[in-house]
């Protein structure tokens, strides 16, 4: 079996591959594409970073390049969050930071100096499930499960999010509480894409919990 | 990603005098954005200011009965925001109909009035762009230009101004408060904050090097029903096509600012006047002089018929 680390090379250079036969054949031939300006040139450079991981203290010294996503997959081997577009497009690396769900791909690690952050591993384990993990598994409300722990991350802050009368896009009255409708629920997840599809059993999963926890 | 070493600033004057000690720098914040950029290597910072610790997260109410909202003010608690809501619904509902529930909490007010377009040909380094590499030429112009901007192009850009809230924003006549290297401070108005292409779009806006936003004040609640109408290709995280912010008063007056279709929030006052006339007089006065490409002249009647739909939701229709 492939190291991690060999598989993740990997997986990223056939994706950037991917990438680049898209804007080939999508985009009419350039002209004459200039580089971006020159910056000054700066050598890698590694910072000390202390920050709180699904209840642990947790202490790094990462590149300043470093996402919070790769902190936690490659650094502290919580590989539960996904890399999917690595763009903040997909949602499969939604983590809790603060309690309030981010998209680790879209962050540094360096900026979460003495944050919290619980990835699906601090939310259950497999003796004791969280509710909501424990709905999807009942609902079925995944079929390959790539985007499923971004998913579950996402639902429990969602869930919060509507409590603390947070609106959205779907919300008819601003100056209302916010209602978990079917509407609501899907506006509000739209941040998290299913591959497979499996978007009506997610559903009815968070709807399952939501409806447990009013 | 180009390397960069990083430093987090403890007050605003600090930031910016790190910026200037450190050329090629920048501030990065929510830094949705800017590290997608870095990540492509469009944006190449030599030396990145955190400027998260500052304390500039609150929403407080001005002397003038308005609100000045903190730089660093995530998108989701402006638009949580019970004063926001009640009385600047415009801004809120253009907030909401931004992005994620994610990257609203990430997002900061400041950040959000930053943010680069969207432009394919921008984001993609194999194609020309002057917004990018200034003298490259632009790939949109005789290219897929479906996207693009209609009003207040240039030979060299027809890029769009990707933000909701900014659109908002404009039409409630909010002002950018910064603060420069050299400690002193200025209110920019909304309206001369970000510019048109002209034959320099690499510059999005009025911003010099190391000046730093602090806040955003919106003048006291100017009343009347706030909409928000966002034309999009899919019902959710998907950017403007063509969207419409609207201030409508009980006697058919009011204000209108436009999104998704110029390099800035578009908003021509005079042609205000026409709003009790209806949407096609509005349209052909705010979008007097149009340069739409063949692939985007859909949005002139996309425009009117938006602007006819706002109109009748005013009326209560």
């Amino acid at each position: 079996m492939n190291h991690p680390d060999d598989l993740e090379i990997s997986r990223r250079e056939f994706l950037v591959m991917g990438t680049a036969a898209v804007a080939v054949t999508m985009l009419p031939p350039l002209a004459e594409a200039q580089a971006p300006p020159a910056a000054p040139v700066v050598k890698p450079a590694a910072v000390k970073l202390a920050f709180n991981v699904n209840g642990k203290a947790r202490e790094l010294e990462v590149d300043t390049r470093t996402t919070l996503l790769d902190a936690l997959r490659e650094h502290l081997n919580l590989t539960g969050s996904k890399k999917g577009c690595d763009q903040g497009q997909c949602g499969a690396c939604t983590v809790l930071v603060g309690g309030r769900r981010i998209v680790s791909c879209l962050t540094l690690a360096v900026m979460h100096q003495g944050d919290s952050i619980t990835t699906i591993e601090g939310l259950g384990t497999p003796d004791h499930l969280h509710p909501m993990q424990a709905a999807f598994v009942k609902c079925d409300g995944f079929q390959c499960g790539y985007c499923t722990p971004g998913q579950i991350c996402s639902a429990v802050a969602m869930l919060q999010e509507v409590k603390a009368g947070i609106p959205s896009h779907a919300t008819s009255d601003l100056t209302a509480a916010p209602q978990l409708t079917p509407a609501e629920l899907r506006e509000r997840m739209s941040g998290n894409i299913c591959r497979c599809g499996a978007y009506s059993n997610i559903a009815e999963a968070i709807t399952e919990v939501a409806g447990r926890t009013a | 990603m180009k390397a960069f070493t990083f430093e987090r600033a403890n007050s605003p004057a600090e930031a910016a005098a790190a910026a200037v000690r450190n050329p090629g720098s920048r501030f990065i914040a929510g830094g949705t954005n800017l590290l997608d950029l870095m990540k492509l290597e469009i944006e190449t910072p030599s030396h990145l200011i955190d400027v998260n610790g500052l304390a500039l997260d609150k929403i407080e109410a001005t002397a003038e009965g308005g609100l000045r909202i903190g730089a660093l003010v995530r998108n989701t608690d402006l638009a949580a925001d019970e004063r926001v809501r009640r009385d600047y619904g415009v801004l809120a509902r253009a907030l909401v109909a931004g992005a994620t529930g994610q990257l609203r909490n990430m997002a900061t007010t400041a950040g959000n009035l930053l943010q680069r377009t969207r432009c394919p040909y921008f984001y993609d380094t194999n194609q020309p762009c002057n917004k990018r590499a200034p003298g490259s030429g632009c790939g949109a112009i005789g290219g897929f230009s479906r996207q693009h901007a209609i009003v207040g192009v240039s030979e060299a850009c027809i890029a769009t101004h990707p933000s909701d809230m900014a659109v908002a924003m404009r039409v409630l006549d909010a002002v950018v408060e910064t603060i420069r290297p050299d400690g002193s401070t200025r209110s920019i108005p909304i309206a001369e904050f970000h510019r048109l292409p002209g034959d320099e779009p690499h510059i999005d806006h009025l911003l010099t090097p190391g000046e730093l936003i602090t806040a955003v004040t919106l003048p006291k609640p100017a009343g009347g029903k706030q909409i928000y109408l966002k034309v999009r290709d899919r019902a959710s995280f998907a950017f403007a096509l063509i969207s419409v912010a609207a201030i409508i008063f009980p006697d058919g007056t009011g204000r209108v600012a436009l999104g998704g279709v110029a390099h800035k929030p578009w908003r021509v006052e005079e042609a205000e006047s026409e709003m009790p006339r209806g949407a096609k007089a509005l349209t052909a006065r705010l979008l007097a002089g149009a340069k739409p490409t063949p692939e985007n002249a859909f949005k002139l009647k996309l425009v009117e018929r938006a602007l006819a739909s706002v109109l009748a939701e005013a009326k209560g229709a």
